[in-house]
């Protein structure tokens, strides 16, 4: 008789699952690590600061209150360029999608945008906008604008066609169509088009403090790391990233709301 | 409310894709077309509801339609095409709303349409939660909302497993029965055709032409599954387009 044996299993994999606690685990490994390092010398200090150092320097900075006088300015610069930009980008992101004599002409301008560091434009923009805050609103808002428009249009553009001719084959009209039809349809696309968006606002946000701001977080970063004090620099920098894992959060609770219906 | 089809020829570029279609729809029938694959049949449909444009002759619309007809050519389409972030409810109301009536009007027509294909129940679900024979029957009751004058059905069953089709077709009879509704009804089973259609309109491949007209006088009611009659006319149809699925078969589609 011919031997017999199970048919061994090659499936499974490829399907991602959520462990929530793993990426906690990880950034607490390497806190830890760098603790230990730091501490026995292996890592010098003007390698890294030492953790501890730099979550003492941040209770410093709460203490005295300049926490917010950093923060608030930083939070409404990112929200007001982001929001100005974002909107802008949407609104005209619609248009591009929906009209192909706006996508004709303003298509290759947005390509010919896309590609430059806005922070080289902040000098043009001090200049046209002046040192105070409108120029540091114009420099977020326009590196938050081509992004969202082109993610806007591509989200115009995937909307399922069949719902389209389905609308028209009921004959509703052309503002029904592209409300109830379109816009949802988009919404997808354009949310996760704003998480990258609101990426760039925050880099942004900090190019702009590193010129001509007294306050804010980019400011303190310059400062910090100008005078080398790299724990400062770190208390700086761990707050960006809280900032953004605050927008993604957000962004992701607005997703939950918009998007109940995808399950 | 009748539709003539008078002489339609359609291309798309060099391409010929109908040509020479003369047809009569008469109001409270329902007209099945069946032909092989890529003759046309879909077009057809689409240029019957202007969806599109013919490049030659005209779709005419003799008499008026009904009174109360909110939308008289209305389409249901083989993919449901449900909006998924509305509910089975709201995917009905959408139809409705650009209407002027007010909401008790248009709360009681979707309670009746969703009623008449038995998905009350199912009033709150989202498309997702459906199978594909109820998201067909909502597509259905949409279609039934607006009182279509004439109801352009692009292989409403072709998307759905076997028993499940047969289940919806019989829904379809008995919906029919209930109250006659004018149909053009466009297939590639001919076993969904001869059950349902008063007559059949076998198109040859592309370009289509009407090869032939094959009319069933048996009442739909009476129309059973297995039904001699119907086997008759079924094999009949497949000896009409036996021939012309193999050689439309074996054409490049490009070409």
């Amino acid at each position: 008789m011919a031997d017999s044996r199970e048919v061994a299993f090659r499936g499974g994999g490829f399907a991602p699952q959520a462990k929530p606690w793993v990426g906690v685990l990880v950034f607490i490994t390497v806190i830890c690590i760098i603790e230990y390092g730091t501490r026995q010398g292996i890592i010098s200090n003007l390698t890294l600061p030492r953790p501890t150092d730099v979550l003492a320097t941040f209770l410093d900075l709460w203490r005295s209150g300049l926490l917010w006088s950093h923060l608030l300015p930083s939070l409404s610069r990112l929200f007001v360029g982001a929001a100005l930009g974002a909107t802008a980008g949407i609104c005209i992101g619609v248009l591009i999608g929906l009209f192909s004599l706006i996508r004709a002409g303003l298509v290759p301008l947005v390509a010919a945008i896309f590609p430059i560091p806005k922070i080289a434009l902040l000098p043009l923009f001090v200049i046209w906008f002046g040192i105070d805050e409108a120029s540091k609103y114009a420099l977020i808002a326009f590196g938050t604008f081509t992004p969202t428009v082109v993610a806007t249009y591509g989200a115009v553009d995937n909307v399922d066609r069949t719902l389209i001719r389905m609308g028209q084959s009921f004959s509703l009209s052309w503002f029904s169509i592209v409300t109830k039809i379109v816009l949802p349809g988009a919404m997808p696309g354009i949310l996760s088009g704003l998480r990258i968006s609101l990426a760039i606002a925050i880099i942004l946000l900090v190019a702009a403090e590193m010129l001509g701001a007294e306050y804010g977080i980019g400011a303190y970063i310059l400062e910090a790391g100008s005078l080398y004090d790299l724990e400062r620099l770190f208390v700086g920098v761990t707050i960006l990233s809280l900032l953004g894992v605050l927008v993604s959060t957000l962004i992701g609770y607005t997703e939950k709301r918009l998007l109940s219906w995808r399950g | 409310m009748d539709l003539q089809l008078e002489q339609i020829g359609h291309r798309y570029g060099d391409m010929a894709v109908l040509d020479n279609i003369n047809l009569d729809i008469p109001a409270g029938k329902i007209v099945c077309i069946v032909g092989p694959s890529g003759c046309g049949k879909s077009t057809l449909l689409r240029l019957i509801g202007g969806l599109e444009k013919p490049s030659a002759g005209s779709v005419v619309q003799v008499g008026e339609p009904p009174a109360g007809s909110f939308n008289p050519l209305t389409y249901v389409f083989q993919d449901f095409a449900l909006l998924p972030w509305r509910t089975v409810e709201d995917n009905v109301r959408l139809v409705l709303e650009d209407h002027p009536i007010n909401k008790t009007e248009t709360n009681a027509i979707i309670h009746d349409v969703l009623s008449r294909t038995k998905l009350i129940e199912f009033r709150h679900a989202f498309p997702r939660q459906l199978s594909g024979g109820m998201k067909q029957r909502v597509a259905i009751s949409r279609a039934l909302a607006v009182k279509p004058a004439v109801m352009l059905m692009d292989e409403p069953l072709s998307a759905l497993d076997s028993q499940t089709r047969e289940l919806l077709l019989d829904d379809l009879i008995r919906l029919w029965c209930r109250e006659p509704f004018t149909s053009v009804y466009v297939t590639h089973n001919l076993n969904e055709a001869v059950r349902i259609g008063h007559s059949i309109v076998v198109l040859s491949r592309r370009p289509g032409r009407i090869r032939e007209v094959v009319n069933i006088d048996l009442p739909l009611e009476q129309r059973a599954r297995g039904h001699i009659e119907l086997d008759r006319q079924q094999t009949h149809l497949w000896n009409i387009m036996r021939d012309e699925a193999i050689a439309a078969d074996q054409e490049l589609l490009s070409g």
